[in-house]
């Protein structure tokens, strides 16, 4: 069980200290051993990349959805493609890569389910982080409000909102088991920012964590 | 093609440039099945190449390009085709690159082509040069950078058939460059592109003085075939859109309409003035064998239909790059070489810069497309340590 604080915390931090990434990609990166490959899926700005390539001396690469991201991250010198994690993840090989990131996307793809077994199937390990629909402060909003919750990470509107498949923790531990996928590490992390582990149930990280971070790889590696 | 003549050109001290006669003792041996010995290469360098060989770019040129991408235009006195992008401070600098352009195998600028004397007979070679290919170009320039005792490339560059190039030398010489940039350019030439070249073809060939390509020996030049062949083709380097900012229904020199066949409108007088000028520096011939070298140009039926194993295990890093407007190349058409760079893994970013400006694009001022340029390029000398002189 990890019990570290994160830097770093959500919108709503008095005085926030300086930190490279933001602490849900600080977790990511923690999970990545140094001098590998890595893909990651919805590269958004390439920060975690950046990250990666100046403190892990990762050889990374960076799909993203906006054109005018992708163009700002080439200007930067990263390995960026546009591309949409629903259609163009089946063009990439298997094995391709020591890891595979999809941070924060997940619940906006239109087949999770494919997405995340292509995730397993391109990398050697997969990280993916989401998050939690089951997040006590959801429940809360939706059973005393009536109205679809927002919260500091799902602040839009229901009719703006990108997020289209939306899951709790314990729903996608369900989808790993279905798809064979072994779940190698599990983090939750809380409104304050701290990290847990994640239990076997998954059922206090599944009311207390507001976001997830899993470390996932294929059964048959 | 177009220039912007108020920009500075890159100075250069001969602007005659180099050539040199290769495949002397070793021929080349076209795709055709032609062995061609000896053949000139025309070429123009700018800035130095480092102690470690680790700064040299070579850019490809377009159809209707030459070797003179940084300076002056020894014909038309206008600045280098691409001196937007080369430069002090700009995405390719002879200050830290050692930058080669060698007119391409077919042309009509100083390397062998078409209107070239063919040592054999003592005649112009007109339509009995040996069709040649993309490939071909690209072999020929490697003897090129053999004689230059440059093993290996930091970059290979170009747009539109320079483009093309680039692929074939990635695909060709892996192991010979760290970086290729298509530019606006297609794995293989579409039916469309090939329609529109035959329109220019029969333009040139239907003009009573091409002669069955021997105009030389009768000292006479299809000019108005040339020049059709280019209106027709300079309309699809543009855009519906460019077109209507540039021109709309704009009259030239008139308040109406003349109820005649006058360059009545602006867009038929720019054609024109494009087609006059061409042929002012092109061959005739030299167009059609360009043209017919795009047309073959099939890397996907090259690797039998999968476009991916051209690229297998490719060391190289790549930066492809399109135009929103560009109907030429379209984006669609460009994304299948990133798909199949994917399919391989290879280390790829793509651009697809949003313009009105058409194919033509990759020649003017796009600050997105030099941003992407001197990122990727600035991150690949870290990359592959290419040092400046």
């Amino acid at each position: 069980m990890t019990d570290d604080v994160l830097p770093n915390g959500h919108a709503g931090s008095a005085a926030p200290v300086q930190y490279e990434i933001r602490g849900d990609l600080k977790l990511i990166a923690d999970m990545i051993a140094p001098g590998s490959r890595v893909l990651d899926v919805g590269c958004g700005d390439g920060a975690l990349l950046i990250h990666l390539a100046k403190n892990l001396d990762v050889n990374g690469r960076g799909i993203e959805l906006s054109q005018a991201g992708v163009n700002a991250t080439v200007a930067q010198g990263l390995s960026v493609v546009q591309g949409d994690a629903d259609t163009d993840l089946a063009d990439y090989p298997t094995q391709a890569f020591d890891y595979v990131v999809l941070s924060q996307t997940l619940q906006a793809t239109r087949n999770p389910k494919q997405v995340v077994s292509d995730l397993v199937r391109i990398g050697a390990k997969a990280i993916v982080s989401f998050p939690n629909f089951g997040y006590w402060q959801v429940r809360w909003q939706l059973l005393l409000g009536g109205r679809m919750p927002r919260t500091g990470i799902l602040g839009e509107d229901w009719f703006e909102t990108q997020n289209i498949h939306l899951c709790t923790i314990l729903d996608f531990i369900d989808l790993c088991q279905e798809l064979g996928i072994v779940i190698e590490r599990g983090i939750s992390v809380n409104q304050q920012g701290r990290a847990s582990g994640i239990s076997n149930s998954g059922w206090a990280a599944n009311f207390f964590g507001e976001q997830a971070v899993f470390l996932l790889s294929r059964k048959n590696n | 093609m177009k220039h912007t003549p108020q920009a500075p050109s890159v100075a250069d001290a001969d602007s005659s440039g180099f050539s040199v006669e290769l495949g002397t003792d070793d021929p080349l041996r076209l795709d055709c099945g032609v062995d061609l010995s000896p053949f000139t290469m025309a070429y123009q360098t700018y800035g130095e190449l480092n102690a470690d060989q680790s700064n040299a770019v070579l850019v490809c040129h377009a159809l209707s390009g030459d070797q003179f991408v940084a300076s002056t235009h020894p014909v038309t006195g206008k600045p280098g085709w691409w001196h937007i992008l080369i430069g002090p401070g700009r995405p390719l600098d002879p200050a830290h690159h050692h930058i080669i352009c060698a007119n391409v195998l077919g042309g009509c600028m100083g390397t062998t082509g078409p209107s070239s004397i063919d040592p054999a007979t003592g005649e112009t070679y007109g339509v009995n040069f040996p069709v040649i290919t993309i490939a071909d170009m690209v072999r020929a320039q490697a003897m090129l950078l053999d004689h230059l005792g440059i093993e290996k490339l930091f970059c290979v560059i170009g747009g539109s058939m320079g483009g093309m190039q680039v692929l074939q030398w990635a695909s060709m010489f892996p192991d010979r460059m760290d970086t290729a940039v298509p530019i606006a350019a297609a794995a293989r030439h579409s039916a469309q592109n090939i329609g529109f070249h035959e329109v220019g073809r029969q333009a040139i060939m239907t003009d009573p003085d091409w002669h069955e390509g021997s105009y030389a020996a009768k000292d006479v030049s299809p000019a108005r075939g040339l020049a059709v062949a280019r209106m027709a083709a300079h309309i699809t380097y543009l855009s519906e859109a460019a077109l209507r900012r540039k021109f709309g229904r704009k009259l030239q020199n008139r308040s109406q309409i003349t109820y005649g066949f006058e360059a009545d409108f602006q867009v038929e007088s720019y054609l024109r003035h494009q087609g006059m000028t061409f042929v002012e520096r092109f061959d005739a011939n030299s167009y059609l064998y360009l043209t017919r070298a795009m047309d073959y140009f099939d890397m996907v039926a090259d690797h039998d239909g999968v476009l991916a194993d051209a690229f297998a295990g490719t060391p190289v890093r790549f930066c492809v790059v399109s135009f929103t407007s560009d109907w030429l190349f379209t984006t669609s058409e460009v994304r299948e070489i990133v798909h199949a760079l994917n399919a391989v893994a290879a280390d790829v970013s793509f651009v697809e810069i949003e313009t009105d400006k058409g194919h033509d694009a990759f020649l003017l001022e796009e600050p997105e497309l030099h941003a992407t340029l001197s990122g990727f390029l600035s991150a690949a000398a870290e990359k592959f340590g290419s040092k400046t002189p």
